[in-house]
């Protein structure tokens, strides 16, 4: 494969690493929403140039999908909700910054150490990008344990979405699924904006999961 | 439509879409209750069929001999809890703890739900079936959250967020696995299909088959309630509408477990492979020491018996990894049998707290003297799933204790301790609620009790008498598990 289109795939998916990493440290609502645009807008970049390095025109509608919905129509739809709400104020977070980030960079690391490996009779291609996937999942699931806030969880699993679109991108040829599986994405952000968010406002007026803990069965 | 298999495959799948849309279209509530049980008799019967007229295996969907089981045991709870979802609906409206909207949004989400599970079952793609389940997971997540109650919201938050992770896992699992076949395979529709995927398991990249089975399992294990990913469970079963509970327990943990044992026969075809058994023997076994122990203490009739379903999931899990005809055998038996138990004492459960009033157990004394019929069927569910002879759950328990005995005694005795455990604190629990002076609400319920009672039949024939042929069918079946 070209040198050269190699390294821009490489150069993409390890944006998106780094963007993940910015999501972690993001302490205001509304840079946490423009950040996660941001990775949206990554990851489209970066299918939509798998899907002119391995020729494989029906990667760029999956392109075209998450940078319309997920770069553009999600942030502005969180954006409103934040207003709303009005909670454009600091991001609770369970640990402090610091130490999320150094298990961030431990996470990385765990999972290049494992994917390379594993994946050396694959092709560069898809070993990078799968390590690099791997680690924006890892980098996703942290975030949703190390924030208490609701909409903070949501964006913590859509950027696990964009690592396994990220993931099966790479995985060559692989039918059916990255169009059902960004379906489906859509599918998740509305059920959670359309029903959690507005029930959870409706209930409590605090989109603070923690005003939830208190409503745990069994604690009578 | 020439191949009548393929007929009856696509009823299976289409009844109960298209009945979504209806049900989510008609506004008479008494109406639609019926519909939603005719619409589940009729997959039930399609499902049925598909043991004598089995279609040619396609691209996308397959029926072979472990999911024709796996189907017809779940379209025949679906029905039977659709019963059962009639009478109990028809107090919820009279209670107004539900409107008839939401009623419209209720039966139209038991059906995709219902959808969503036999496709799972009967997919013969890999990716197929994770969008499947993952449909499943996200109906029933709206379901939970039905009631709308802080307590229905916080399960149905809890849920939606460890089912999701789990469902994010399982996508990447399932990615490494094309990706260890698209190299043996070639690239397409063949590198994801089940039937293809084991006949040509032997030559796939055992590492990678490795790192793959690990996410699957931890991210299927999530559904199916396995112990560090089972938060979810207890609350979901707790705050969810009660016929919800029955399908959760009794279907859609299997449909995930079913998912669990196709990847775990390609790795077991794989011989470079690291043995699946073992890391399946420890989630479960630890899941049913766990849910055990935590049986004592409950308050919430609901939430016990969700972690009822977290031991016997843990058991049938265990007997898998196990494995060996005998083991899969009781495994596969007591997976059909605790289905069957649990989804019926759920149907004795929902309409206990509807006459009580209330789920909070020190509430609830004396139902065989208020409510002789609720009462009893409660006592036999609850002798029934605890194990007590001649019920068929203690057959299937013996077995895979002895089974176990004989090859590692030291897990046989931790399996039984634990057994021994949960089954002291089910009697304890009834003795409050099924003896002494009756405490809470009289009014007499207008409970259907024929699934019930269709329920415990089948459970107690299966603990005398075993129809040979059914016996031989569930043989076959454990044989060819690998």
């Amino acid at each position: 494969m070209d040198r050269l289109a190699l390294d821009v795939a490489h150069l993409l998916a390890g944006g998106l690493v780094l963007v993940s990493f910015m999501l972690l440290y993001q302490d205001r609502m509304t840079g946490l929403v423009n950040n996660f645009a941001l990775h949206a807008l990554v990851v489209s970049l970066s299918v939509a140039w798998q899907a002119h390095i391995q020729h494989a025109p029906h990667l760029y509608i999956t392109a075209a999908i998450a940078l319309i919905v997920k770069a553009i129509v999600i942030p502005l739809a969180l954006h409103r909700i934040i207003v709303q709400l009005g909670i454009h104020r600091t991001i609770e977070t369970v640990v402090g910054i610091g130490q999320t980030m150094l298990a961030g960079i431990g996470l990385v690391a765990l999972s290049i150490m494992v994917m390379l490996p594993i994946t050396a009779k694959a092709g560069t291609l898809t070993q990078q990008d799968l390590a690099f996937a791997l680690s924006v999942l890892l980098l996703g699931l942290l975030m949703m344990i190390s924030r208490r806030n609701a909409v903070s969880q949501v964006i913590g699993f859509m950027s696990i979405e964009n690592g396994l679109i990220l993931a099966a991108t790479g995985a060559k040829g692989m039918p059916l699924v990255v169009e059902i599986s960004v379906a489906f994405s859509i599918l998740i952000a509305l059920i959670v904006i359309g029903v959690f968010l507005f029930r959870i406002r409706e209930r409590f007026d605090t989109v603070d999961i923690h005003a939830l803990h208190q409503y745990r069965g069994e604690q009578l | 439509m020439t191949d009548p298999g393929n007929f009856f495959v696509g009823a299976v799948l289409i009844i109960p879409a298209l009945s979504a849309g209806l049900l989510a279209a008609l506004p008479d509530d008494r109406l639609t209750a019926r519909l939603n049980v005719l619409a589940a008799l009729l997959t039930f019967l399609a499902a049925t069929v598909l043991f004598f007229e089995r279609p040619a295996t396609g691209r996308y969907l397959i029926v072979d001999d472990l999911n024709v089981v796996f189907i017809v045991l779940s379209t025949f709870v679906g029905f039977t809890t659709s019963v059962f979802s009639g009478s109990y609906i028809a107090h919820e409206l009279e209670s107004g703890k539900l409107t008839p909207v939401y009623l419209r949004f209720y039966h139209a989400m038991y059906q995709t739900l219902m959808f969503g599970m036999n496709l799972a079952l009967l997919s013969n793609n890999v990716g197929l079936m994770w969008v499947a389940i993952e449909l499943a997971t996200l109906t029933t997540v709206l379901m939970v959250g039905i009631y709308r109650t802080p307590a229905a919201l916080e399960a149905a938050w809890k849920y939606f967020l460890l089912g999701s992770v789990g469902i994010a896992l399982a996508l990447f699992g399932t990615i490494l696995v094309y990706l260890a076949a698209h190299s043996v395979v070639g690239e397409g529709l063949d590198a994801m299909a089940w039937n293809v995927l084991v006949k040509r398991a032997p030559e796939f990249d055992p590492a990678l088959l490795n790192l793959a089975f690990l996410f699957l399992l931890l991210g299927y294990g999530t559904k199916v309630g396995l112990v560090p990913l089972h938060a979810w469970l207890p609350d979901a079963h707790a705050e969810g509408p009660t016929p919800i509970s029955a399908v959760l327990s009794g279907l859609l943990l299997n449909v995930a477990l079913f998912a669990v044992l196709r990847f775990k026969s390609i790795m077991s075809a794989n011989p470079g492979a690291f043995a699946p058994g073992p890391l399946m023997v420890s989630l479960g076994l630890l899941s049913v020491v766990f849910a055990a122990f935590m049986l004592y203490r409950r308050h919430d009739i609901k939430r016990m018996f969700g972690y009822s379903s977290i031991e016997h999931m843990g058991i049938v899990t265990f007997a898998f990894g196990m494995g060996g005809p005998l083991a899969n055998f009781a495994g596969l038996l007591h997976m059909t049998l605790h289905s069957l138990t649990k989804s019926a004492i759920f149907y004795c459960v929902g309409h206990i707290s509807q006459v009580k009033g209330t789920q909070h157990m020190p509430d609830i004394r004396g139902l065989t003297v208020s409510h002789p019929a609720l009462g009893w069927g409660l006592v036999f569910g609850v002798a029934a799933i605890a194990g007590l002879p001649p019920m068929g759950l203690f057959m299937t328990e013996f077995l895979i204790v002895t089974t176990t005995f004989a090859r590692h005694p030291l897990l046989a005795i931790v399996l039984g301790l634990a057994l021994l455990v949960a089954f002291g604190a089910l009697l304890l629990r009834l003795n409050g609620l099924a003896f002494g002076d009756p405490d809470g609400g009289r009014a007499p319920a207008k409970a259907s009790f024929a699934p019930v009672v269709a329920h415990f039949a089948l459970v107690l024939v299966a603990g005398i008498w075993l129809p040979p042929a059914l016996m031989a069918w569930f043989q076959h079946v454990a044989g060819l598990l690998r």
